[in-house]
């Protein structure tokens, strides 16, 4: 295993990170350095990678929407992170050019899929990233590294410019250090793109209106199915800082109730067949003819048209992403399709509904980011069953299109950062960013960085 | 629950992945696995359920059938088997 520096490039414009957070606390991007993960194609002439062998050469001729929204805003694309192969892992250990380490123990996984960007802003090397979210990919890293990830609805943010994982649950988000800069660079991003035709036209507000400190007022839910599985493997000191959580936003003027989302329990089963069947489709378009690896570029190669597709998807693709495409096309196959895609997707309304059921009662929703802190480089990464269910907390606001931040919410007995997730109705991110907000300024744990 | 090589070969053709058949029995006992787990959704009742393939309910959002890309000229550029502006692909039957 190599390591791989969480960068894949640095811009060489010197960067004034005082200047730049100044600028930041005054709700501006202007000469801010972004750092984006590298599923998110840029046209300057570095190459879009997807973290794949099947993509080392490819530079792309466009910008993705949210990079060219964060240049009209000013802000210096200061370079790629590294991330899972085609976004598809928690750990970053998948990408194709080695591994990030977690910058609060270099034995320990940052996260992923979006791990490098989660390791740049929490190691103070940029003060914010970009990173894409399917199931969990911005706030699991988030939680892993001790920053704050956010994950907006679904279609609030164009993916013109993402690369494809699964198109019915791939969302841009933001990593930062502060809820207030997650609050900045969404309004930067937020707004419908012709050029993505699942954005949605919704009016865009001033979220850092929304930071109020307060949460006077707002119902918070915790849905007691994220609590009492066993199985989830849920640490005890990530439970006890939800529950401390829960505390301090009842202290700060919320009531906190009880609330149900009956259906959590399939939500990871139902994602291993959604995500894979999209991305089997989404994948196809790696064939070696078009652009990207192919044997044909070796000159003496010979074979036939099949033979370019088989060989070069073959040797292109890692063996994450090779086990998705399979399970998404024995998923999506004559005689299994009824049997496992539609019943996933049935599965994913009931999802849903208890999401819809449950917000008419609360405004948001408090529960763990991850069963627990960061685990060891290596510890999951030969059982892929024990990875998914990693994602048990986080792919449930995919699946419903919801909202989703991950905030820092102390440490465990280890100093590994734990992270508390909140989750608002679709279109509920002020919601969701004043309660964060509200939690966040109650202690100092945002502010704390790796030695 | 157990896949069994011959599907999984079929899957991996389906796929368009040449796999050599070390990996191969790899995917098959990976999928087997995970499939296994996957069988837990045959509890839930969804008689009546409709599936759900877009999260905030948007439906068709059309627009007119113009051509407004401007990277018509760079896109094919990256291609191994470029010739001109246009790409020339192997022969399906032979090379």
């Amino acid at each position: 295993m190599t390591e791989a520096s969480p960068y894949l490039g640095r811009a060489p414009e010197a960067v004034d990170m005082d200047a730049a957070r100044k600028t930041l606390d005054a709700g501006k991007l202007k000469g801010v350095p972004v750092a984006v993960k590298d599923i998110i194609v840029t046209a300057d002439g570095r190459t879009s990678t997807a973290a794949s062998k099947i993509l080392e050469p490819f530079k792309s001729p466009y910008d993705a929407t949210v990079v060219t929204r964060l240049k009209e805003a000013g802000a210096i694309i200061d370079g790629k992170t590294n991330l899972d192969e085609f976004a598809m892992g928690s750990s970053t250990e998948t990408s194709a050019l080695g591994t990030t380490v977690n910058p609060w123990d270099p034995e320990r996984v940052p996260g992923g899929s979006s791990g490098g960007s989660a390791a740049a802003v929490a190691g103070r090397s940029v003060p914010v990233a970009l990173g894409t979210d399917t199931g969990g990919s911005v706030r699991q890293p988030a939680a892993f590294c001790g920053v704050v990830g956010l994950k907006p609805t679904y279609g609030r943010v164009s993916r013109y410019g993402l690369i494809a994982m699964a198109s019915s649950l791939d969302q841009a988000g933001t990593l930062t250090t502060t809820v207030a800069d997650a609050a900045t660079v969404l309004g930067v991003l937020s707004g419908d793109d012709s050029l993505d035709a699942t954005s949605v036209d919704y009016p865009v507000p001033d979220y850092r209106k929304a930071l109020t400190g307060d949460v006077k007022g707002l119902t918070v839910g915790l849905p007691k199915e994220y609590f009492d599985s066993a199985e989830d493997g849920l640490q005890p000191e990530v439970k006890q800082a939800v529950e401390a959580a829960a505390d301090d936003l009842r202290s700060a003027g919320a009531t906190v109730r009880e609330a149900s989302l009956p259906h959590t329990k399939y939500a990871v089963a139902a994602y291993y067949i959604v995500m894979p069947a999209e991305a089997s489709s989404n994948l196809a378009r790696y064939d070696g003819i078009r652009f990207g690896d192919s044997v044909e570029r070796d000159p003496d190669w010979r074979g036939t048209l099949e033979d370019v597709y088989l060989q070069t998807r073959g040797r292109g693709f890692g063996d994450e992403v090779k086990r998705r495409i399979m399970l998404g096309t024995y998923a999506l196959s004559s005689g299994y399709h009824e049997a496992y895609y539609k019943k996933a997707m049935q599965v994913r309304t009931l999802i849903a509904r208890d999401f819809e059921r449950a917000f008419k009662d609360v405004d948001v929703l408090l529960t763990p980011t991850t069963p627990t802190t960061a685990f060891k480089v290596g510890e999951k990464a030969d059982d892929p069953l024990a990875m998914y269910l990693n994602d048990i907390f986080t792919v449930t606001a995919n699946l419903a299109g919801l909202p989703a931040i991950s905030v820092p919410g102390g440490f465990d007995g280890q100093g590994l950062p734990i992270g508390i997730q909140l989750m608002g109705p679709h279109w509920g991110e002020e919601t969701v960013l004043r309660t964060a907000h509200a939690y966040e300024q109650r202690h100092d744990w945002h502010a704390r960085r790796p030695e | 629950m157990e896949i069994d090589k011959q599907t999984t070969r079929a899957v991996a053709r389906l796929a368009r992945l040449g796999l050599s058949d070390e990996v191969l029995v790899a995917h098959q006992a990976q999928l087997s696995t995970i499939l296994g787990y996957v069988q837990q959704l045959n509890k839930v009742d969804t008689d009546g359920v409709p599936p759900m393939a877009q999260a905030t309910g948007q439906v068709n959002d059309l627009a007119e059938d113009e051509i407004l890309n401007e990277h018509q000229d760079t896109l094919p550029v990256d291609s191994p088997a470029l010739e001109g502006t246009s790409i020339k692909v192997k022969g399906v039957f032979r090379d």
